[in-house]
């Protein structure tokens, strides 16, 4: 509001002096440049477009300026107007003509009553700023890149359209699996959504469920009469409270327990089975070694905690050492000692050898000494303290005395000093004791082995003397020179077979059959061979005769034949036998059937009981019919007639003179003959008694089908797909109504809507098939 | 298409399902091993030879005693079958168990703390699926598409459940079949009809009879599908159809004509009677329905149950098909080799086969107005042919006195022969592949010697003397029965283990009611395969014609001029600095075109080792113990 006035206001500004007023102009642009104002244009000129300006300013900032600043403004202006004085009022001339460009020459001074002096238009021009604001416009202008034009409507629908379709085509993608599924559903039951069965497991359907019935209620009368559950558990309160007997922690630390017993045990098979692997026999020597001790130790140690358990123990012991003496396992008796023995005298490892096995059996029998009761216990008292933890000790010791723990400290006082002591003592006579046994082994040894050598000797001696003796080992000695000379004869009779079959002679038993075989087949192949060779009256003749004679030989080839043909269907592919020399069948063939009548044939030499007349007999009866060359001219005629023909186009007289007794020339002939293509071979090639006709069934034809439909690209796939019968009379009940069962199948009553997107992964109709 | 693998028993079916049309040698094991007790079929005879003693006893404890050599025999069998079964794998529909599976894994907790002590589907043995299965496994070649792999999944799925499920109900099938066995190798052939009938039930020793009809010359006779009614015809116009188990006349008539043949149609109520001009059909009152009048001079007559064709041969060598359902003559043939008077049909696959003079046997489909396959059979003329119902043998017997059996997959070649002192003038196959042959009065029956091996010829299994000279012969079917039509009149002879013991009851019932008969008809009719269907092969109707398709493509280029599966040429790219000259372009051509004529070579080369490593590992004798060969050998003549 407040500039209007200003406005106003400056409209009565006298025009005398027009710079100051300009200057008081700029101050007042200045003011309002503070609302961010822009004005590119010259305001000397007029004040009506100064005006229009200010008006669009006003019209954009009028609601920027606060009030404060309007009122300093306004007192600014009104002092600047009461600076102006009552001077007249300047008219300002207009200039009206429409120049874009202002020229020097063209600037009016009229009205003004000055002359417009160069000076003054030379005079730099104070208001810089504003025109710095025009020149940075002026260089964004310069620096903005042309905007291109704007495209054409059908173009930017067209990009609109392109866009939209590719979106929609990727959310439509999803949907391509079902399509999918659908497509290769045998069979598809609309509506999609059906309500699923329930398959919630019968405990909890049992629960929402109330007796009802007379029955129901008898039955759970009785159930309730025995305390047997009924409705909610399944367990009786026995089962319950079993359930109940173990807290869950328990069952953790219980687990825990077993878990670490289970691995430590592990580990320790680990271990042992590492050591097992060990080949080292030091290494084992020492292991049992180690055992040993540590079983003798732990024996002591029940000796002293137990007394009468280690008495059974060592019992058993004994028991160990009765069995030893039993058998005879580490004595001189065995084989290998006695192998051992002959050669003992001469070698020194094998003396040592059995040495040690001797020494073994005196370890083993050794009687264990078993301490009289009165001396032990003062040992193992007094070694006790040394040997084992005070505390077990003193367990012991508990039975009868006052409690250990009590006694404990005053203990430890007093046998301190004997338990450091005792153990070396302990030792040193141990290791004496060692000492003296293994000298009484070794003498032992020493003894024991004058006996044996004196033993082998006598044995041998009598060996030398006796031959004929009776022992147990002489008798087995005995058998066994029986079987080496029994394996000697074998070998040497395996020898001379071999040798022999070497030289050409066969074995007479196995190789025979082997042998036989192979002829057999030869003879087989030979036969197979020779039929296509054979002409078709030998055929005839020799087959009759072969039948009755050689069944067995043809049985073979009968079931060779059986089987060949059920492995090959199409007679195109039987045609495929290699069967050679066609040209010689058909050469022979002739010469053969001139001479059939001459040749006399096997089945008048070798056939059955009567009848060498009637067989003549009947060949004079069919003289004149002779049945075979009939039916080769025959089948010649079939061949030629369904061999295609030659297309002969010369036509007589063209180029050369024609008339009765004139040949075409053979040139002519060539050239205007078109010959045919060569006929696929004959279905009957090679079977001579047979012709099969290469007429085409178009009447059976016309029911084939005979395009290939279009997913399959080879006719054998299609072949595959149709070469189930479908009807009732091929197939069971069941799998007819399965495979005629409709493609789809909607429910009547029911609306069938569309998929909805929620839907899509649940719906059943795709993976269950209806069950016939 | 006619005798398809039938592997269902239908699970509507009460009494028993009909098995699949087995080879008698094949699979024994498994039924036996189905019900190892000692069940005796009602419509299958059992029988062992006794001594004489035996004889006096009554005749209703005899058939329960059975020698115990046989016995043991049989459980020893049985334990074998068992151990065999132990060790087999145990297939199980997948499919199945999969949606249960959740809840069986549930249900293996039950309240009760019960299990089910056997989970799940009942096991089958991969043997028997196997006899179900229909083509090998599909190998794949190469990468195929999704598409097609799940195609060909899906299609291999359901053929192994197919299979699984006809192999869990072969269960159904609770019938043995019979057998004779002598006592300590004794030739079963000497055990004569007077023994086998003592020594069977009642019922069964009711089906042996002689029906003493000396006045119309030599008889001929047809079995009914369901085996329960036979038609007979003398030669002198006695035509007579009876339901020859209870023996209750249907009718009977004399034609006051000569008589040829006599066939039933689809069913006992129509018969077709080839006589001395015409060709008629009666009804099963005698009712003469038709003259066929096109049909003349019939001979023999053929009925293809599953076509509903009538073929008939005539002296005046045609062979024509005529469709009973609709009355028309579908096919007229001209076989060119005189007078047609042997005929018998394939029950695999509908063709016809007709024995000729000179020695040859021609195989015959409606659709091809010559034969499809010729075959040298005989030096002298064909008596007569048989086919077995597994469509793989046929038996011809020739006036050379030879019987032989020929290989019909394929080749066409003899597979054993023998030569007879009178020759066979009549053939017939049982449904169990045993062969009956009449020779002047004495019908002889060979089978295979033991399990799984082929029929053999040398040892008759049983013979029988007629009063008369054999006319007719056929095996009735699901019975243990062969009956013989004679210049004297018609026998029924008892041949244990001749007629498939399960049959089935939607296709053939010997025990259907009227309506049921009514039903099957309608049925029968609306399965009606076209007469241009039948073919050597019938399971050509599976592939595709690969010369059409062929001729499509053909085609298919002509019209566009371009193929447009076919891959573009190596075409050289344009090199710049003068390496894109002619003769550059030439040679990277030829560089290109050689790499590939250089890896087909390669792959032909690598399949031809194989094959001869094939061949060698075949071929190599195992290794000769003889000398060393000499160096000196290579100069030996």
């Amino acid at each position: 509001m407040g500039e209007y006035q200003l406005l106003t206001i400056m409209r009565k500004v006298p025009e005398n002096s027009s710079l100051r007023v300009l200057s008081h102009e700029e101050e007042v642009m200045d003011l309002l440049t503070d609302c961010q104002l822009s004005t590119s244009e010259d305001e000397n000129d007029n004040n009506d477009a100064y005006d229009g300006k200010v008006d669009g300013i006003d019209d954009k900032d009028g609601n920027n300026e606060g009030d404060n600043n309007n009122e300093s403004k306004h007192q600014k202006l009104l002092n600047v107007i009461c600076g102006l004085g009552g001077k007249k009022r300047l008219t300002l001339t207009e200039r009206s003509e429409a120049n874009p460009q202002v020229s020097e020459f063209g600037v009016s001074t009229e009205g003004t009553r000055e002359k417009l002096e160069l000076t003054e238009l030379l005079a730099p021009i104070k208001i810089s700023s504003s025109l710095g604001t025009v020149k940075k416009q002026l260089k964004n202008v310069k620096n903005k890149n042309t905007v291109e034009l704007p495209l054409s409507k059908e173009k930017n629908e067209q990009s609109l359209r392109e866009a939209a379709y590719n979106k929609i085509s990727q959310d439509m993608n999803k949907w391509d699996p079902i399509v999918m599924k659908n497509r290769r559903a045998a069979q598809l039951v609309f509506p999609l959504e059906q309500e699923q069965v329930l398959d919630v497991p019968i405990e909890e359907v049992l629960e929402g469920w109330k007796v009802s019935t007379p029955l129901e209620n008898k039955i759970f009368s009785l159930l309730h009469k025995n305390k047997r559950p009924v409705t909610s558990a399944f367990l009786t309160s026995e089962e319950k409270a079993s359930l109940k007997a173990m807290s869950l922690e328990e069952a953790k630390q219980r687990r825990a327990e077993l878990q670490k017993a289970r691995a430590l045990q592990s580990y320790f098979e680990a271990k042992a089975r590492r050591e097992k692997k060990v080949k080292s026999k030091r290494f084992h020597k020492m292991l049992k070694k180690k055992k040993t001790k540590e079983v003798l130790k732990q024996f002591e140690q029940l000796h002293k905690i137990s007394p009468t358990v280690a008495l059974e123990k060592l019992k058993k012991f004994e028991n160990a050492r009765i069995q030893e003496r039993m058998t005879l396992k580490h004595q001189n008796s065995g084989k290998w000692a006695k192998s051992k023995a002959i050669m003992a005298k001469y070698d020194l490892g094998t003396r040592k050898a059995i040495q040690e096995q001797l020494i073994k059996n005196w370890e083993l029998t050794q009687k264990l000494k078993v301490p009289s009761d009165s001396e032990h216990n003062e040992d193992d008292d007094e070694e006790d303290a040394g040997l084992v933890p005070a505390i077990v000790n003193e367990v012991q010791l508990s039975i009868d005395g006052p409690n250990p723990w009590m006694q404990k400290q005053h203990l430890n006082d007093t046998k301190n000093s004997p338990t450091q002591k005792k153990p070396a003592a302990n030792e040193v006579a141990e290791s004496e004791e060692e000492e003296a046994t293994a000298e009484g082994k070794l003498l032992l040894q020493e003894a024991e082995e004058r006996v044996f050598w004196k033993k082998v000797e006598q044995e041998s001696q009598k060996q030398k003397h006796t031959t004929t003796m009776t022992t147990a080992p002489t008798k087995m000695e005995k058998d066994e020179e029986v079987l080496v000379q029994l394996r000697d004869l074998s070998k040497q009779l395996n020898q001379k077979v071999k040798k022999k079959s070497r030289n050409g002679i066969h074995p007479v038993s196995p190789p025979s059959a082997t042998h036989s075989k192979p002829s057999i087949q030869r003879e087989e192949q030979a036969l197979l061979n020779d039929r296509p060779a054979r002409t078709l009256e030998e055929d005839l003749e020799v087959l009759d005769t072969e039948v009755g004679q050689e069944q067995e030989l043809l049985k073979p080839v009968m079931e060779r034949q059986h089987w060949t043909h059920s492995n090959q269907k199409s007679p195109q592919k039987m045609n495929e036998v290699p069967i050679t020399g066609l040209h010689t069948i058909i050469s022979m063939k002739a010469h053969i059937a001139n001479s059939f009548l001459s040749i006399p044939t096997f089945v008048e030499q070798e056939d059955c009981d009567e009848d060498k007349t009637q067989k003549q007999l009947i060949k004079e009866a069919f003289a004149g019919d002779d049945v075979i060359t009939d039916f080769q001219r025959e089948k010649r005629e079939a061949e030629k007639a369904s061999e295609p023909k030659d297309i002969d186009l010369s036509l007589p007289g063209w180029g050369q003179w024609g008339g009765p007794g004139l040949v075409i020339n053979a040139r002519k002939r060539r050239r205007f003959l078109i010959k045919a293509p060569k006929a696929s071979p004959r279905k009957d090639k090679y079977l001579p008694n047979v012709v099969i006709t290469e007429k085409r069934n178009v009447h059976a034809a016309a029911h084939q089908v005979n395009v290939l439909p279009f997913p399959f690209t080879h006719l054998n796939e299609f072949e595959q797909t149709i070469k189930t019968p479908v009807g009732t009379t091929w197939n069971t009940q069941r799998a007819f109504q399965k495979l005629t069962a409709p493609q789809v199948v909607t429910k009547l009553g029911h609306i069938i809507e569309p998929i909805k997107e929620n839907d899509v992964e649940f719906s059943p109709s795709h993976f269950d098939l209806p069950n016939l | 298409m006619e005798a398809a693998p039938k592997p269902s028993s239908k699970a509507q079916v009460k009494t028993k399902g009909k098995k699949q049309p087995l080879r008698y040698w094949e699979g024994k094991a498994d039924e036996a091993s189905l019900l190892p007790s000692s069940l005796t079929a009602p419509d299958s005879v059992i029988v062992t030879k006794r001594k004489r003693e035996d004889g006096t006893q009554p005749r209703g404890s005899q058939v329960s005693k059975r020698p115990k050599q046989t016995q043991r025999f049989k459980s020893k069998q049985n334990q074998k079958n068992l151990k065999s079964k132990h060790n087999q794998k145990h297939l199980q529909l997948k499919k199945d168990l999969r949606p249960n599976q959740k809840q069986e894994l549930r249900l293996n907790h039950t309240l009760s703390g019960a299990q089910d002590p056997f989970p799940g589907p009942a096991p089958v043995s991969e043997n028997a699926v196997k006899k179900f299965q229909r083509s090998s496994k599909f190998v794949k070649k190469h990468p195929l598409k999704f598409v097609t792999e799940d195609k060909l999944k899906a299609a291999t799925d359901e053929e192994e459940e197919t299979s699984v499920r006809a192999a869990q109900a072969e269960l159904l099938l609770s019938e043995e079949p019979g057998f004779l066995e002598g006592e300590d190798g004794e030739d079963t052939s000497t055990i004569c009809q007077a023994d086998i009938a003592e020594a069977v039930d009642i019922a069964s020793a009711a089906k042996h009879f002689d029906l003493n009809l000396h006045q119309f010359g030599p008889y001929r006779l047809n079995y009914s599908r369901t085996g329960r009614h036979l038609a007979l015809c003398g030669r002198r116009g006695h035509v007579a159809t009876f339901d020859w188990i209870t023996k209750k006349l249907m009718c009977e008539i004399n034609v006051m004509e000569a008589v040829r043949d006599i066939r039933f149609l689809h069913s006992e109520t129509l018969f077709a009677v080839a006589q001395k001009r015409w060709l008629h059909i009666y009804d099963n009152q005698g009712i003469e329905l038709h003259c066929v009048r096109r049909c003349d001079r019939i001979t023999r007559l053929e009925f293809l149950p599953f076509h509903f064709l009538l073929a008939t041969a005539s002296e005046t060598g045609f062979l024509t098909y005529l469709d009973v359902s609709v009355g028309k003559i579908v096919a007229s043939l001209a076989a060119r080799a005189g007078r047609l008077d042997v005929m018998t049909q394939n029950p695999y696959n509908a063709i016809i086969h007709l024995g000729h003079s000179n020695g040859t046997v021609s195989l015959w489909c409606p659709a091809v107005k010559e034969p499809l396959v010729k075959i040298l059979c005989h030096r002298g003329g064909v008596r007569s042919v048989a086919v077995d119902s597994s469509g793989m043998y046929m038996a011809t017997s020739g006036l050379d006195h030879q019987v032989k059996i020929f290989d019909l997959r394929g080749k066409f070649q003899p597979l054993t022969s023998r030569a007879l002192p009178q020759g066979a003038g009549h053939l017939a196959f049982s449904q169990r592949g045993l062969l009956a042959g009449g020779m002047g009065d004495v019908v002889n029956i060979w089978r295979a010697q033991g399990q799984g091996s082929f029929l053999s010829l040398d040892q008759p299994y049983l013979t029988h003397r007629l009063p008369g000279h054999v006319h007719g012969l056929q095996f009735c079917p699901f019975e243990d029965v062969l009956g013989a039509g004679h210049s004297r009149g018609f026998s029924s002879i008892l041949v244990p283990g001749a007629g498939e013991p399960n049959f089935d009851g939607l296709e053939s019932n010997p025990y259907r009611s009227h309506k049921q008969r009514q039903e099957w008809e309608v049925k029968a009719l609306l399965e009606k395969i076209p007469a241009e269907l039948i073919d050597l092969d019938p399971r050509n109707l599976g592939e595709i014609d690969v010369i059409s398709l062929e001729q499509k493509k053909k085609e298919q280029i002509e019209r566009l001029g371009f193929d447009p599966e076919a891959k573009a040429p190596f075409q050289p790219k344009q090199k710049k600095k003068g390496r894109s000259s002619t003769a550059n372009l030439v040679k990277r051509k030829t560089k290109v075109k050689d790499q590939k004529q250089r890896e087909k070579v390669r792959q032909s080369q690598q399949q031809q080792d194989q094959q001869q490593k094939k061949k060698k590992k075949k071929l190599t004798p195992p290794l000769s113990t003889g000398p060393l060969p000499s160096a000196l050998d290579r100069f030996k003549r």
